[in-house]
């Protein structure tokens, strides 16, 4: 069935349900843009990148709130049905995965802050770039499927989690390997094995968020189905 | 000259405007009307009191439903909703023959209550009408006293007519109804003078007195207050035990909350039936998604 949110007798409701969403993509471009700072501030080892992350972070929870309170209103004053109801239900779900994904790239810009005073880039790099890169697009295609409306990009996106688990699996290997080789690395390591789950947590939430584009579109909800659980 | 500039213009007219004519940009959802509207959803189940199959209402020569098949499970509540004149109504009161009241309106189709058929030539009214009860918008006591509107039934219909009986079935019925508690010290003060919710309940009580299968509901509660609403929903809820019940209602919160399946009506045809919680979340039709979510211009 097609989405229009925009033909309802009462405009104000009109107006409402877009102000939602969009107020839910702009929360979702400044997530994604902060994996993308925490990431960058690790990679240059920029101290002051790493602090504005943190800061962006306070930012975040306050937009969360804000969603929550305005889909609350709608639901108090409009109760909507059908697809007005899932797309109020999703963006609900969706701030919350988003707020988290703010969470994990806090954790990275923390990590970030703490290798930039110890100075040398440790060992593990390549697997964080090559994760984050990976990641953040997920990102990206789950908050542009949202916007269309598309089940379809939304499904391959999600599918894509399985590879970053998988990436997310043996980079841990890896780490494992370097610090058996040597100890005086464990807790450089252990720091790198952080990151690295932090940034395997976005996909999760990136993952979250294609399953509400079903959601809004189809109507059903496929989460924890076979189809969506081999995380 | 001017001939052959005129057919030029028109030519070109209607190589421009066949395009536009076939683009619904207007309302996509209007454009499904156009289309066939077989029913969607599960307008049949097993255990039905209820049975329709292909009725057409026609008021004189203007017809009101189209091809409705529709069945009402025992001791199911089902839900009719749709815009105002979309036949639920009339769907409804052909279920007790209400339209043979109105002249020139002719029921067409197979109508049958536990197998029997409802438009027989054999069937009477007014036992019919007893096993289907009906409840009105406007609560509509009789001018007699509470314990009358309840007695009043049993006693036409010979179900009672010992004094002990009576107020065995009055006792029971407005117990039912759930207004026993509220007026068993003045049964013999009249119905009319009780609040429009209690008279709401008093016919509800007056309705089950003669121990209907179906009880159809119009609208039960559009004149009532939110706090008086929630006591017919909450009873319609603990009738369901015993009774059939068909109701229509303008309110589509009210379905939701009561009803375990919801029929869409519109412009005499019945679009969808399904799971109340289905209608509600996940409409199959785009005018059943259209209506409930208010987009109807």
């Amino acid at each position: 069935m097609e989405m229009h949110f925009d033909q309802h007798i009462s405009r104000q409701f009109n107006e409402d349900l877009e102000g939602l969403k969009t107020e839910m993509l702009e929360m979702g471009g400044l997530v994604t843009s902060q994996v993308a700072d925490a990431v960058e501030a690790l990679a240059n080892a920029d101290s002051a990148l790493a602090e504005s992350v943190l800061e962006i972070e306070e930012e975040i929870d306050r937009r969360e709130l804000n969603l929550d309170e305005h889909a609350t209103l709608i639901i108090a004053k409009r109760q909507p049905t059908a697809s007005d109801l899932r797309m109020v239900m999703s963006v609900i779900r969706i701030a919350r995965d988003l707020e988290r994904v703010g969470d994990e790239a806090g954790k990275v810009a923390k990590m970030a802050l703490a290798f930039s005073e110890a100075g040398s880039a440790p060992r593990g790099y390549t697997e964080i770039r090559h994760i984050a890169d990976a990641v953040r697009n997920m990102l990206n295609d789950a908050l542009d499927a949202y916007t269309r409306f598309d089940v379809t990009a939304a499904m391959d996106t999600l599918a894509k989690d399985t590879q970053v688990d998988m990436d997310y699996s043996s980079a841990v290997r890896e780490m494992i390997t370097y610090m058996m080789e040597d100890p005086r690395s464990i807790s450089r390591g252990i720091n790198v094995l952080w990151i690295l789950r932090a940034l395997e947590r976005i996909g999760d939430h990136a993952k979250n968020i294609c399953e509400q584009v079903v959601y809004l579109v189809k109507g059903t909800d496929i989460r924890h189905s076979s189809n969506s659980n081999n995380s | 000259m001017t001939a052959t500039t005129t057919i030029t213009t028109t030519v070109l007219d209607v190589g421009e405007a066949a395009p536009n004519s076939q683009k619904p940009v207007e309302h996509p959802i209007m454009d499904t009307l156009t289309q066939s509207t077989e029913t969607v959803g599960q307008p049949l189940c097993e255990s039905a009191t209820l049975r329709m199959r292909h009725v057409n209402v026609f008021y004189a020569e203007t017809q009101a439903i189209f091809d409705v098949s529709l069945d009402i499970g025992r001791n199911e509540v089902v839900a009719m909703i749709g815009p105002s004149g979309c036949g639920k109504s009339t769907f409804l009161r052909c279920l007790n023959r209400m339209n043979d009241t109105i002249e020139g309106c002719r029921v067409e189709g197979e109508l049958t209550l536990d197998g029997e058929a409802i438009y027989g030539p054999k069937v009477d009214v007014v036992p019919l009408r007893a096993r289907v009860g009906m409840v009105f918008q406007k609560p509509n006591p009789f001018p007699k006293t509470i314990y009358e509107n309840v007695a009043y039934g049993p006693k036409i219909h010979g179900i009672a007519s010992r004094r002990a009986d009576l107020d065995e079935i009055v006792e029971t019925s407005l117990q039912r109804a759930g207004l026993w508690n509220e007026v068993k010290d003045r049964l013999d003060k009249p119905g009319t003078g009780l609040s429009g919710g209690q008279q709401q309940r008093l016919c509800i009580a007056r309705a089950i007195a003669v121990s209907p299968e179906v009880i159809l509901m119009d609208e039960p509660c559009s004149a009532l207050d939110p706090i008086a609403t929630a006591r017919i929903e909450e009873l319609i809820g603990e009738l369901s035990e015993n009774y059939t019940i068909a109701m229509v209602t303008h309110s589509m919160q009210q379905a939701a909350r009561v009803s375990q399946r919801t029929a869409y009506f519109h412009l005499g045809k019945l679009v969808e039936v399904n799971d109340t919680e289905m209608v509600f979340t996940n409409p199959q039709h785009p005018l059943t998604e259209a209506y409930i979510t208010g987009r109807f211009g």
